[in-house]
């Protein structure tokens, strides 16, 4: 059963590792998606700058830390 | 740069009808390396853990932990893959994109902490000598060691494995890729296990956190690329775009390494 715990949690931790990067992930996809309903190459634009931007946001914050 | 066909089939016929057979190398070269480079960097950290067991306990029981986590991680491909495939285009480049960043963004934002020395590197020795340690304490107090060496090493594999089968199954999986990317993952883990084979001992050398750094920009522009094809995004240049996208991730985490390196950048006053 611990395997599996581990298993499950070894999983999780793929994706998700720090959470303020896994959310600014997130909102960038979902903002993404509303702006792709007005024009595909405004999504396409806020989809890369705002990945762009998360990985800045999300180095710099640790700094802080 | 010239089309081919990268399902990589032995009569050259693409059997997968969902494959685009005309996708370019712009494609099928960097699906392929970030297969082969991530499976080069788990490989490194899982044989480390393999060796501190078959130096402490035999080669027998880590060896046999290997076989079985490497059979166990070539049937999930097996499974997965081909269910995968059934999955309508669309959402499969949504789900695997976000899936892709989110996995290549955290590669890259702990390769650029590491650049930086906000978290300390990897170091292969000192996961070497604490595993050793950990065996040899178990030693004095049980009996039934050879079968915990051997769940150790299968452990080892399998944990560190996952990655790569996750990265083998997103980048292969619904483009004609898997096989290429399944070949690219076990050319490394064959080089490393035959290099540690030879050496007998832990590769401290090897350049994990710059391996990590570029998987993780490859992976990121592959997220990118496939979350905004799931969206519906004409990029320009069609996967052409791909090298672009990476080209603007390497620059702004490079960019973000010389910021965060100046004296008091990013401290709150």
């Amino acid at each position: 059963m611990r395997v599996f715990t581990r298993l499950f949690r070894e999983l999780a931790g793929l994706f998700v590792d720090d959470g303020l990067l896994a959310i600014l992930v997130v909102r960038t996809v979902a903002a993404a998606a509303i702006a792709s309903l007005i024009s595909g190459l405004w999504g396409g634009c806020v989809l890369l700058a705002g990945s762009l931007w998360t990985l800045c946001i999300s180095v710099i914050g640790t700094r802080r830390e | 740069m010239s089309p081919v066909c990268p399902c990589l089939e032995p009569d050259g016929q693409c059997d997968d009808p969902k494959a685009d057979c005309m996708m370019t190398l712009s494609v099928a070269f960097p699906a392929i390396s970030a297969a082969f480079l991530a499976a080069l960097v788990e490989a490194v950290e899982a044989v480390t853990i393999v060796l501190a067991i078959a130096t402490v306990r035999g080669w027998r029981s880590a060896v046999a932990g290997v076989l079985a986590g490497l059979g166990a991680l070539a049937l999930l491909v097996l499974t997965l893959g081909p269910l995968l495939e059934h999955v309508p285009l669309r959402p499969l480049q949504l789900a695997i994109g976000v899936l892709l960043l989110l996995f290549g963004m955290r590669w890259l934002r702990k390769a650029v902490l590491r650049a930086v020395g906000i978290i300390p590197p990897h170091d292969e020795q000192i996961i070497f000598e604490r595993e050793s340690a950990l065996l040899r304490e178990h030693t004095h107090h049980t009996v039934r060691l050879d079968w915990i060496a051997a769940l150790a090493s299968f452990k080892a594999v399998l944990l560190e494995g996952l990655e790569v089968v996750f990265i083998v199954l997103a980048v292969g999986a619904g483009h004609g890729l898997l096989r290429a990317a399944s070949l690219g993952a076990m050319a490394a883990w064959g080089l490393v296990i035959a290099i540690c084979w030879t050496l007998r001992r832990p590769l401290a050398r090897v350049p994990e956190n710059s391996l990590k750094f570029a998987v993780g920009i490859i992976l990121s522009a592959f997220g990118v690329f496939w979350t905004g094809e799931g969206l519906g995004v004409p990029w320009p240049g069609g996967d052409l775009a791909i090298p672009g996208i990476a080209a603007l991730f390497l620059l702004a985490a490079l960019a973000t390494i010389e910021f965060v390196r100046r004296p008091g950048a990013g401290v709150q006053p």
